[in-house]
């Protein structure tokens, strides 16, 4: 059990997100960075698709109230529990009075903090996703605040046995996302498309968006179709904008192609000012990248063995 | 009608999606074409699939079925399809507080389309609309075609904040804002009507296939 003592710059509940309504308008929401919340699951004994805290950039902090098991997985933003570094990637047991604090972005942009038990908050549309402009979803909608209190759904009754399990090759986060293009979408060299780009100011959970060299669609808008996180959207003004979690699922912007599934997690770890590279591949590539990336994730936790000695001293 | 092989374009959209748009120009027979695959595909296929203008998005997963395995699935559903009825027989009356603070842009788009507000406010209540599809937000439905004399492009500075029920038209198309939303349509009324609400199953009011028509208070 935990109780925010501050919400810091955006800390919502997210899981795997909402699905089967996006042909109602509901935009899909859940995890920017989805492998990161999957493991930190995992890694606390939670099914994968269990309620985390997606925290972003930092400046979040945590009391434990209750002896709990939790895992940060995703972005380093200085995590410490008790005054000491928090291991990322790995099950810690937490004991009642410890602050946990998320001081400065060291790489990334958002960590997954889950709880042993998952995060007892209402499904709304068969989520527990936060989807903040439409305030609904996660806690009450709105991103954590001071006071906050987050329980368990199922307290878990061994915590030792969940303790020190560590993700033995966490992914390296890269400033180069692999699109495959849009047939016919822009005229333009890949050169041109290939310069380093900026992520801007207004950039959001809806959104990264771009800013460099325009490029040119070859039409302004086209008769409003389905869209999903990773498609890449060419506005008038030529400044592509990649589609994320809570993008709306139709859109009347031509598309420029989509980020591949593989590098959505890389995306998601892009703050503004950070730049980044698109990288034209086929879609056969992304498959293959797809490929490895599931095969990855199938891979089994390791124990830290000195981890759980001291967990195991402690009580 | 037109046979099946001109009847669509397939377009990969990333390496996990088929845009597939219906190549009749006319915008309402498309929509209808397009439907009828979503309906087709959702009782046979479980993928993700979301009706668009004249399209219809399917997403599935690359590695329990390959891309190209995924088109002829749609193929096939497609090649015998029949469009989905012009109304499906629902009606919502929607009532209307046209032009003043509860409509800002009546006037300038009456003007803009060379009618009196009085035209426009006939022209708008003069006959049901279809929902052609829910998009852009939770239970935003895009209603038409309008006809011709209802044309206007969008503003050219969109809005930040456009109240919750507020009834917009542009490119030829109308809708009700179900919350408060950035938005670049012209604000011609506004309804009290609650069009979405998440708590609720469905959550959408409006339907796909349904009629609105709009009255004026």
């Amino acid at each position: 059990m935990l109780r925010v003592l501050e919400g810091g710059a955006l800390a919502t509940v997210q899981d795997l997100g909402r699905f089967g309504y996006q042909h109602l308008g509901v935009p899909q929401s859940g995890a920017m960075d989805g492998v990161a919340l999957r493991i930190a699951n995992r890694l606390v004994g939670n099914e994968d698709g269990a309620a985390c805290i997606e925290i972003t950039l930092g400046g979040t902090a945590f009391e434990v109230l209750a002896p709990c098991v939790l895992a940060v997985t995703g972005a380093d933003l200085g995590a410490r529990l008790g005054g000491m570094p928090l291991p990322l990637w790995t099950s810690v047991r937490a004991h009642a009075g410890q602050r946990l604090v998320f001081t400065q972005r060291r790489y990334g942009a958002r960590a997954y903090l889950a709880l042993a038990g998952g995060l007892d908050v209402p499904l709304v549309l068969g989520s527990r996703s936060t989807y903040l402009p439409g305030g609904w979803g996660g806690l009450e909608g709105r991103a954590l605040q001071a006071g906050d209190v987050l329980q368990p759904v199922v307290p878990p009754r061994d915590l030792l046995r969940l303790t020190a399990r560590r993700w033995r090759v966490p992914p390296t986060y890269g400033r180069m996302l692999r699109i495959v293009l849009h047939e016919g979408a822009c005229d333009v060299p890949t050169s041109w498309l290939m310069q380093p780009w900026r992520v801007a100011q207004a950039s959001n959970r809806i959104g990264l968006r771009l800013e460099g060299q325009p490029l040119h669609a070859r039409v302004q808008s086209v008769d409003s179709f389905g869209v999903f996180p990773g498609v890449i959207q060419l506005p008038p003004d030529g400044l592509p904008i990649v589609l994320m979690a809570d993008a709306q699922p139709t859109g009347g912007y031509p598309a420029l192609g989509a980020v591949i599934q593989a590098d959505l997690p890389h995306a998601a770890q892009l703050l503004p000012g950070d730049t980044v590279q698109l990288v034209p591949v086929t879609a056969e590539e992304a498959l293959d990248a797809l490929r490895a990336q599931r095969a990855w994730l199938q891979q089994p936790l390791a124990e830290d063995e000195a981890l759980f000695a001291l967990a195991q001293a402690r009580g | 009608m037109p046979d099946t092989i001109a009847l669509w374009r397939y377009t990969l959209l990333g390496e996990t999606a088929w845009l597939v748009t219906c190549l009749l120009p006319d915008l309402a027979l498309a929509n209808r074409f397009a439907f009828a695959l979503a309906q087709a595909l959702r009782a046979t296929h479980r993928w993700s699939v979301v009706l668009g203008l004249r399209s219809v998005t399917v997403r599935f997963d690359p590695l329990e079925v390959t891309p190209t395995e995924a088109r002829a699935a749609i193929q096939h559903l497609g090649a015998r399809l029949e469009p989905a009825p012009e109304w499906n027989g629902i009606v919502h009356t929607i009532p209307v507080r046209y032009g003043g603070e509860a409509g800002p842009d009546l006037e300038t788009a009456a003007r803009a389309l060379g009618i009196a507000p009085e035209q426009l406010i006939a022209l708008h209540t003069s006959q049901p609309w279809r929902v052609l599809i829910l998009g852009f937000a939770p239970g935003f439905a895009y209603l038409g075609p309008l006809p011709a004399a209802l044309h206007l492009p969008r503003r050219a500075t969109p809005r930040a904040r456009v109240p919750a029920g507020s009834v917009a038209l542009a490119n030829g198309l109308t809708g009700i804002y179900p919350s408060e939303l950035p938005g670049g349509w012209h604000l011609i009324g506004r309804t009290d009507h609650l069009l979405f609400d998440p708590h609720s199953d469905p959550p959408a009011r409006l339907q796909p296939g349904d009629a609105v028509q709009f009255v004026a208070l």
